[in-house]
């Protein structure tokens, strides 16, 4: 039986169960001891010029070995995204302006980090406050500005070359429009960020919590002017990065840095506090829908403007418009599309990917649009759903976001997860509940997407080798922190190779050992590097048959692999085999391979959401959500459960409970996990996951990703179904997320 | 101040600050790194512990104040020495795929085991219920609440079954646990 | 985050932990179960120069009958989840062990104590209100002796009590209850937040959380149910006198208008208890 598609249980979990992960804070190195601890002084103000900095007090504070200054850097600041306006560059301490609470402007290193939080206060730094923006509309006026010589706020714009066309919706008999909130969320991994570095000559090993080594030391490399053969970047355990551990962070340039000027190693693990100015950011769009078509149904036009929050400096958030307008139709087939974005500066915190990074925003924008187009035609929103997907025999599928959808049944999907909810039975008991002016009313909310992943990566290294003893070592360049890589990838080695898993070791997240590579993101693992993982198994198998032939006296056409054994047989000749144990005793039997789909993939679904809403209080409560996500063949459905499991709870928190707040002068309001809404347990039900398998022809597996799709389906299906089960009072939107307070007051408003 | 605390078993004592928290006693004097710390307010549990038996945030508690007691994190659970999770909550959290990138493990299954000692009839809800004071992001907790169901002796597809035999509107799905099949490599 | 250095004893006795409370004057703070002082110290909003731990004495730790006095008597190191698990308080003193399960989660419950929930005074507090609801009486002990303060008279603003900086909370004091019936109404984003808005109801006594500095009565309410309102007319009462914060969760208006859902609710409850 092939191994393949099976529920494998984790190779990693045995230690993780019992002595626990090796995050970056647990790291015992012998060479990191003695390291000196690393603690920020970090912005109190959201925009402020610096007069002064007073270290005095700090460096005769027990224990400080230093305190550094953005005035003793040798490191220019830098452009953390390539794409943005050039002048919104990032000093990496700052030096004559501050533009978000929790920049870092001083550095303070101690002998013990019990020290650093101390001396860190006693840093005196004089500030004189400017005018603040936090709202990124305001910002798009470019009344205050962050960046005075760039005069403007704007980093990035799409779309603006030409004016939209004023009679766009011309002929349409029904057009409605609206602007959305898609919130600022926090990635909040679990474990914060955290870096040690120490240097053996002029040669830096860094080690770091992120999601891509590779890609982690080529920015490093870039910030301190260090040839890139001269790093080692190491990954150890990561918990959780949900985007935001994409890119190396200026943190870990400085941690660095530091180490070098002082001689000596240091460790740097920042508090859950500093990790919620910190860290970066997800989302924050805002986004303006129009929507048209016919009387009956059809939609056949739709704009999208996003006014895209980037926070104080420019980083990934500034793409994030871009896959916005990729994916703005959606799962529909819509004859006319129009998009534009801008990206502008404002004082809060960087903003960059979140699971989804760019799609939930695309496909909360046009599933509200349908809504409120099914709505305004008086139609049920799944048969408007139903009338406008994209269907079957028209893949591949060309798009009005100029992409080509690869493959996709979206009807089909849609119609399982509404037979599995039991849809029918849901309006009567809606139905019911209205005639009988229940307080607790039904809400049933019905979202199709599509979105795409391995976007913009589509090549992968990989590298499998037989040892003599049998074991096989498997290279990988993507970089799990919680997906499971180790037993998916030992899985599609073990199939190819005829080795038991058990002998199978995956290694990643270190430069030295996997000099290329793209890491984990945007759901590109399994279609890249897993198809790499797989066509290295199958290239080794050819490898050892070729050598083989000659020990075995045999063409290579006559030989095969005996997947009992791990052996090279001839054909119907018993006992004629050479174990590829035994070959590679003889030469290394190693193939290393790259993988390129050249393409990515457009894995899609259909959530549907049933919530019960007190009218009274406000308070939604999640009934049941039922997923159907096709990504293609399932390698590992204990695996892929689990993205799906975690996606969905991440979707149903931004669409309920969380949002990063800011007070006016730029304070954060949502700074701890006490005021940042994660749900626990208790707020969240089981999830209906119901399976459906379309292929992609883009590689040979028909794999797609499944990292974020449950995030990106579950989010509207959640709001659609709160505003559903407000729709008898005349609510048609509601923005995220729908709080208590947020719902009651639209009940209020409504009932006016 | 030095203070005495047996930490799985074993007697350890150190001259430690006062303000010195139990959870970088654990981790930084004693060298037991499974047990993590999330946050700053008492919110994620990560550092949850068993403090003579009974779970608590120990990054709330300070290292003196647990002068003289006993301290239990997963590294002192059944077979953890032999890197072999065989508590019954370790071996659950393995087979349900209870955990994904392994940050909350240690204290969520340290509330696991602390919630099935107090409660010898768990089902899904007061499940639930009793690990709000565990954060996860990568699970969403559904496997997590199966795990710990199956680790109180509850078969986790009960309320799901009992449902579909029922004739009554589905609200609450119960668990979906698909078709596809368990491979004999499968292990745990 | 840790705390700022500080001294810390344990004193053995109660009456060692006075007189050193005595000694040390405003530069202790006691510390029982630590779970509203510690986090306040890690963020260094409080820094106190000394910890006086009264965590482990077990004279502070019971709950019994005193049937003369027709009360339930609940040591102020008493934690939660003794509360919880209290036959004798489920029995005699019902609301008080449904409210206690609500308060945190499970690991606060296993540190956090009565006493020092009371003491500390947060008006987003389930048991303060509670305790209103419940009419006790607050023993406090300090070196000129005991004395009882009952409950109403407790509370002077947010985070501040009549208690003396030289005196400890070592008792409180729960009439038993009688068969009007109880209920907790609590009103949370989270299940283990902090209450946006609750309600505690037992024999039409009506306490309520997060309605202003301190924990407050809904008297209004009570009055008129009283004097015969029914419970929807009574219940519309309940904001009454309030000063209802602002905060992300909720603006006066959104408290307001829950106030009087969940009192309405928590009578309910309560009345069909009868």
């Amino acid at each position: 039986m092939s191994i393949l598609g099976t529920r494998v249980v984790r190779t990693e979990d045995p230690v993780f169960l019992t002595r626990g992960a090796t995050y970056t804070d647990d790291l015992t190195d012998e060479r990191l001891t003695g390291a000196l601890h690393l603690t920020l002084v970090r912005s109190p103000l959201a925009h402020a010029t610096i007069s002064s900095i007073d270290t005095s007090a700090a460096l005769d504070s027990p224990g400080v070995v230093a305190v550094v200054t953005g005035a003793d850097l040798d490191i220019a600041p830098a452009l953390l995204f390539p794409g943005a306006n050039k002048a919104m560059t990032r000093p990496f301490l700052a030096t004559d302006r501050v533009r978000f609470v929790g920049e870092p402007v001083a550095a303070v290193l101690t002998e013990e980090f019990y020290q650093g939080e101390d001396a860190a206060e006693l840093v005196d730094v004089e500030y004189e406050p400017l005018p603040v923006v936090i709202d990124p509309l305001a910002a798009a006026a470019d009344e205050t500005l962050l960046f005075p010589e760039a005069g403007t706020n704007t980093a990035a714009a799409y779309g603006y070359d030409s004016e939209p066309d004023a009679n766009f919706f011309d002929g349409c008999e029904v057009v409605v429009t609206r602007d959305l909130v898609n919130q600022r969320l926090a990635a909040a991994p679990l474990e914060t960020r955290a870096a040690s570095a120490f240097w053996e000559g002029d040669h830096l090993t860094l080690y770091m919590s992120n999601q891509n080594a590779q890609g982690g030391r080529d920015e490093v490399a870039g910030w301190l002017g260090l040839d890139k053969d001269k790093i080692r970047v190491i990954l150890p355990d990561v918990g959780g990065g949900f985007g935001a551990k994409i890119g190396s962070d200026p943190e870990f340039a400085l941690v660095a840095w530091l180490a070098r000027a002082q001689g000596r190693p240091v460790r740097w693990n920042e508090s859950r506090s500093e990790n919620m100015t910190g860290m970066v950011q997800g989302r924050a769009q805002r986004q303006t829908v129009t929507i048209g078509g016919t009387r009956e149904g059809k939609v056949t036009h739709y704009r999208l403007d996003v006014v895209q929050d980037l926070g104080a400096y420019p980083r990934l958030g500034t793409f994030l418009p871009m896959f916005t307008r990729m994916m703005a139709p959606g799962t529909y087939d819509i004859a006319n599309v129009d998009s534009r974005a801008r990206a502008v500066v404002t004082n809060t915190t960087s903003i960059a990917a979140y699971r989804g990074a760019g799609r939930p925003e695309a496909t909360a924008a046009i599933e509200r649009a349908m809504d409120l187009f099914a709505a305004e035609i008086g139609k049920d929103p799944a048969e408007v759903r139903r009338l406008n997907v994209v269907a079957p025999e028209k893949f591949p599928f060309q798009t009005k976001g100029g992409v080509e959808y690869d493959s996709g049944e979206y009807a089909k999907a849609l119609d399982l997860a509404l037979t599995e909810a039991g849809y029918e039975r849901l309006r009567a008991e809606q139905k019911a509940r209205r005639e009988r002016g229940d307080v607790r009313q039904l809400g049933i909310g019905v979202s199709t997407y599509v979105e795409i992943t391995g976007g913009g990566a589509f090549a992968e290294d990989a590298s499998v080798q037989v040892h003599p003893d049998g074991t096989v070592t498997v290279l990988t360049g993507t970089s799990p922190h919680g997906q499971g890589h180790a037993t998916a990838w030992a899985m599609l080695a073990s199939e190819q190779l005829g080795i038991g898993m058990d002998k199978i070791t995956v290694k990643h997240g270190d430069t030295d050992l996997v000099p290329r590579g793209g890491g984990t993101m945007g759901s590109r693992s399994l279609q890249t590097g897993g198809v790499a993982v797989h066509q290295a198994s199958g290239q080794l198998v050819d490898l050892a048959k070729q050598r083989a032939a000659d020990l075995l006296e045999a063409s290579v056409d006559d030989l095969e692999l005996d997947p009992v054994n791990a052996a090279i047989t001839v054909a119907g000749v018993p006992g004629k085999s050479v174990t590829l144990a035994e070959l590679a005793a003889r030469e290394e039997l190693k193939v290393d391979t790259t993988w390129d789909g050249q393409k990515p993939t457009f894995p899609f679904g259909a959530h549907v959401c049933v919530v019960e809403v007190d009218t009274e209080s406000g308070k939604v409560t999640v009934e049941r959500i039922v997923a159907v996500d096709d990504a293609g063949p399932i390698l590992n459905p204990l695996l892929c459960d689990g993205q799906r499991h975690g996606g969905i709870a991440q979707g149903i928190a931004q669409a309920l409970l969380e949002e990063v707040l800011y007070d006016e002068e730029g304070q954060p309001l949502t700074g701890t996990f006490a005021d940042y809404g994660i749900p626990s347990a208790a707020e969240l039900p089981s999830f209906d996951l119901v399976e459906m398998t379309t292929p992609t022809p883009v590689n040979p597996m028909g794999y797609k990703g499944i990292g974020e799709a449950g995030t990106i389906g579950s989010t509207p299906a959640t709001q659609s179904a709160v505003i559903d089960a407000l729709s008898h009072l005349g609510i048609t939107h509601i923005d995220m997320p729908l709080t208590p307070l947020r719902v009651w007051e639209a009940i209020q408003e409504a009932s006016k | 101040m030095k203070v005495e605390i047996t930490v799985n078993g074993e007697r350890t004592s150190a001259d430690v600050e006062p303000r010195q928290l139990l959870a970088h006693y654990v981790r930084d004097t004693v060298g037991l790194k499974a047990t993590n710390i999330g946050c700053d307010t008492t919110s994620c549990g990560a550092c949850t512990v068993l403090l003579d038996g009974e779970a608590v945030k120990s990054c709330t508690v300070l290292s003196v104040q647990a002068d003289q007691q006993s301290v239990t994190t997963m590294e002192g659970l059944d077979g953890a020495a032999d890197g072999r999770p065989e508590h019954p909550v370790t071996k659950a959290f393995h087979a349900e795929h209870g955990l994904q990138c392994g940050f909350c493990t240690p204290g969520m299954v340290m509330s696991a085991v602390s919630l099935i000692s107090h409660d010898d009839d768990l089902d899904e809800r007061k499940v639930r219920e009793g690990l709000e004071g565990n954060l996860c992001r990568c699970t969403g907790y559904h496997n997590i609440v199966r795990a710990v169901l199956v680790a109180a002796g509850k078969d986790p597809d009960a309320e799901q079954r009992a449902e579909a035999e029922s004739d009554a509107l589905r609200t609450a799905p119960g668990f979906s646990r698909g078709s596809s099949p368990t491979h004999p490599e499968a292990g745990a | 985050m840790i705390p700022l250095a500080f001294d810390y004893a344990r004193p053995d006795t109660l009456d060692d932990a006075i007189a050193l409370l005595a000694e040390k004057g405003e530069d202790a703070s006691v510390l029982a179960g630590g779970h509203s002082l510690i986090p306040v110290m890690k963020v260094r909003l409080g820094a106190p120069e000394f910890l006086i731990d009264i965590g482990r004495l077990s004279e502070l730790s019971y709950i019994t009958l005193d049937e003369a006095a027709g009360e339930v008597a609940v040591g102020a190191g008493t934690k939660h989840r003794e509360v919880v698990d209290s036959e004798l308080l489920a029995a005699e003193v019902p609301l008080l062990p449904a409210v206690a399960r609500t308060v945190g989660d499970p690991q606060i419950r296993a540190r956090g104590t009565l006493g020092g929930t009371l003491a500390h005074a947060d008006p987003a507090a389930d048991l303060p209100a509670a305790a209103l609801a419940l009419d006790a009486t607050v023993v406090l002990r300090g070196p000129r002796g005991k004395r009882n303060v009952p409950i109403g008279e407790f509370y002077t603003g947010v985070f501040s009590t009549v208690r003396e900086p030289d005196e400890l909370i070592v008792e409180v004091r729960f009439p038993r209850c009688g068969d009007s019936g109880w209920a907790y109404e609590k009103f949370t984003r989270r299940s283990n937040d902090w209450a946006i808005v609750a309600v505690a109801v037992s024999d039409d006594r009506i306490g309520l959380v997060n309605m202003g500095s301190t924990p407050l009565r809904a008297t209004a309410t009570e009055q008129a149910l009283a004097g015969g309102a029914s419970i929807a007319e009574a219940a519309a009462l309940a904001a009454e006198g309030t000063e209802p914060p602002t905060d992300t969760h909720g603006t006066p208006a959104y408290r307001t208008h829950l106030v009087q859902v969940l009192t309405r609710r928590a009578l309910e409850t309560a009345h069909g208890q009868r």
